[in-house]
């Protein structure tokens, strides 16, 4: 594990909000202070650095969608398929229709970035210890009641300040920081693939990596090529029930599902998260179900994280989830034969650690976002009985 | 000018069901609780003028000032008069705005200069509203984007001892969100900081995804991510978010601008399936003034040899969403709706 550089320590740990250290990194390199931006109380003159609606710099011919009679468009990137009439944009909020032209609005768009442990995507089989440039433009294909990025997930582009960081650029800052990876995250990268792949494409010229933090909430086709150009992917399935997916989410389950399986047979290294929230999807039957499905339908290698829920957005109304619950879900889940699977979002806590399936020493340790140890042998096996570990293990 | 006035409602109401299934479609559909006031009635006033724009094709300014005080006037009193007097129109306004409300005139824009709210329209409601004792700085013309306003005609004027017009763009929304049902939204400031009393001034359209467009889902440009409300025709979404109380404390009136008018291919402009009613449709109650304007869609779209907006399946059934027992926001059983044609 690389030791970190104090100007990488200071960045990790700095409480500095995401569009300062975007336009500190893309600037001079030197960390300015946080700031919040101010809200204007009062109708103001467009300033140099506004935002408009037409900003051509960030507005690119959309993949994935097909042309309709009346200049009428139906967009192929996720199972919602919109059917988006002239000037109306996708239930995402990014891509819009001009004149039978399906545009993205954010391609280089970003409106938040930071430098992240990779732990915090999560992902604890991927060069652990390492940091990701994590990146992210507005806009989400689903709604989920608990989102806490909602601020930029369920905004327009246009609603909130964001710099324009071209996919060459973004390689750039991931290179200065000493970051093997670019991560897609905050929001939903499915709405702005192109930008994804552009930037994929840059960092892998350049020797960067890239990983993804997504929804998988897409359709076969955009899966296949644009997660197709990444080295990691984390899904969050938020649920084993449809009825949770249409009155939380408002999405799908099956899709999803149909993602993680086909990430599989494409070998992309894949793990899950599943957010446990109180009284909506937290029972003994949901869990055992989930387990047994990723069990046979992707192996009992694909870590799994059940995660503790905080209140947030459209749904304060519920209390934090008891670390009781996911101690159950997770003695669920290892009894239905699962090998790794941990506990999010509650530091210090065992079950953040991996442990070797076969002979349960432990491999690597986690304190938080850190990983304190990593015993993990260059040719991905357990240093104690030889076991190989599936992973990503080393650079 | 054809005398409007020898038109009975129940000749209004046949004209609608002429070549239009959609007016029983609109009555199945708009199956209004039991419990609703018995024997209230909503009314809306249709003012037309068929010498609107002269002998041209730009409205004029005058005829369209003439135009909307029939309107109010018949609204609030006052008779069923040929010419209303200036004195009737501004005591009309009195009933909606006084000297200490800022008041908000929610335009609609999307959809370009052909199809939106008709600037000549604004402008004698800010004159008679000044009249009526507002000041003229307490006046703002507002949608989403100031950007849209311009393309649509509007001149943004921003401080200054003048009706101001801009948009949301110019100050943003609301950090918080406001909640009621499956809507859960940030507001527009410029609602909730610049406005007592909120007139809403949609344009008639149709929508492909919510069948119409009309006042209530004109508010879709107070909030911030209204992209997020369009599935299942955009129910009850649109019902819901007229549910916020930051915005049903402060709608005082919908004065629906259908001098010119789409049956098909909204929300954008085309011309090809416009039409130009030279109307007004006036009220207090928006779900009424929805369904009137629906029916008067579809007669259009009868006229034009077009399927009915159920038969296309994409009927607006937010409408009678918003006029359930769980929102009760205005009536959309034409028998609860009185239609006033001035």
């Amino acid at each position: 594990m690389n030791a970190k550089s104090v100007a990488e320590q200071n960045l990790v740990d700095a409480p500095i909000d995401r569009r300062a250290f975007l336009l500190c990194a893309l600037a001079s390199g030197a960390v300015l202070g946080a700031g919040e931006l101010a809200a204007p109380a009062a109708a103001v003159p467009l300033g140099s650095n506004a935002e408009t609606q037409s900003d051509t710099r960030f507005t690119f011919e959309a993949r994935f969608y097909e042309k309709l009679p009346n200049r009428k468009i139906r967009c192929k990137l996720c199972p919602r398929e919109c059917i988006v009439g002239d000037k109306e944009r996708g239930y995402c909020g990014v891509r819009e229709n001009r004149g039978g032209i399906y545009y993205t609005l954010v391609h280089s768009r970003v409106c938040a970035a930071h430098i992240d442990p990779i732990e915090k995507k999560p992902l604890f089989h991927y060069l652990p210890g390492t940091t990701a440039f994590s990146i992210a433009t507005a806009g989400c294909n689903v709604n989920c009641k608990f989102c806490q990025n909602w601020d930029i997930s369920q905004s327009r582009p246009e609603e909130i300040p964001a710099e324009y960081v071209s996919p060459h650029q973004a390689a750039a800052v991931a290179l200065q920081y000493n970051c093997p990876t670019i991560a897609y995250t905050y929001s939903e990268p499915v709405v702005f693939a192109e930008y994804l792949m552009d930037t994929a494409d840059a960092g892998h010229a350049a020797g960067v990596r890239s990983i993804v933090v997504s929804n998988g909430y897409m359709q076969h086709d955009s899966l296949v090529e644009a997660y197709g150009k990444m080295d990691a992917v984390k899904i969050d399935l938020k649920a084993f029930t449809e009825s949770y997916y249409t009155k939380v989410v408002t999405g799908q389950l099956k899709p999803v599902l149909e993602t993680l399986v086909t990430l599989c047979k494409m070998g992309k290294w894949t793990e899950i998260v599943y957010l446990v929230v109180p009284t909506l999807n937290d029972d003994d039957a949901e869990f055992r179900g989930l387990a047994q499905w990723v069990k046979a339908n992707l192996g009992p290698d694909v870590p799994l994280h059940f995660t503790q829920f905080h209140p947030e957005y459209l749904l304060k109304n519920l209390p934090i989830t008891p670390v009781p619950t996911l101690e159950r879900a997770k003695a669920i889940a290892d009894a239905e034969g699962l090998h790794y699977v941990y506990i999010g979002n509650v530091p210090g806590h065992p079950a953040q650690n991996t442990y070797c399936p076969q002979c349960r020493k432990m491999l690597v340790e986690r304190a938080g976002f850190t990983a304190s140890q990593m015993l993990i042998r260059k040719d991905s096996t357990c240093p104690f009985c030889r076991h190989k570990i599936p992973g990503i293990w080393h650079a | 000018m054809t005398d409007l006035r020898s038109q009975s409602r129940r000749n209004f109401l046949a004209q609608c069901l002429t070549g239009a299934v959609a007016l029983g479609a609109g009555s199945v559909l708009c199956a209004e609780p039991e419990q609703a006031t018995q024997g209230a009635k909503s009314t809306v006033v249709v003012a037309r003028d068929p010498m609107l724009r002269g002998t041209g094709t730009v409205v004029d300014p005058r005829r369209m000032g003439a135009l909307l005080d029939r309107a109010m006037q018949a609204l609030f009193g006052g008779g069923h008069s040929a010419a209303a007097s200036p004195e009737n129109a501004i005591a009309a306004w009195r009933r909606i705005a006084g000297p200490g409300d800022t008041i908000s005139l929610k335009v609609n824009t999307l959809g370009g200069r052909g199809i939106a709210t008709n600037v000549d329209l604004v402008a004698a409601i800010c004159v008679r509203l000044q009249q009526a004792g507002a000041k003229a700085a307490n006046i703002v013309v507002w949608d989403r984007d100031s950007e849209e306003m311009e393309r649509a005609g509007f001149r943004i004027a921003i401080g200054g001892d003048r009706v101001q017009c801009y948009g949301t763009d110019r100050v943003g929304y609301e950090d918080e969100l406001s909640a009621w049902g499956s809507v859960g939204s940030r507001l527009s400031k410029i609602l909730t900081r610049s406005s007592s009393v909120l007139i809403n001034l949609p344009v008639l359209k149709d929508h492909d995804g919510a069948g119409v467009t009309i006042a209530l889902k004109n508010i879709y440009g107070a909030i911030h991510n209204p992209n997020k409300y369009h599935p299942n025709g955009c129910d009850p979404y649109v019902a819901d978010l007229n549910m916020l109380p930051e915005i049903r404390s402060r709608m005082k009136l919908a004065i629906c601008d259908a001098t010119t008018a789409m049956y098909e291919g909204g929300p954008g402009f085309k011309p090809e399936h416009s039409w130009k009613p030279n109307s007004l449709l006036v009220s207090q109650d928006l779900v009424a003034i929805d369904y009137t304007g629906w029916q008067m869609i579809e007669r259009k779209r009868a006229e034009m040899g077009l399927k009915t907006l159920e038969a296309e399946k994409r009927a607006p059934h937010y409408i009678a969403t918003a006029a359930d027992g769980e929102h009760r926001l205005g009536h959309c059983d034409p028998s609860r709706i009185a239609v006033v044609e001035v």
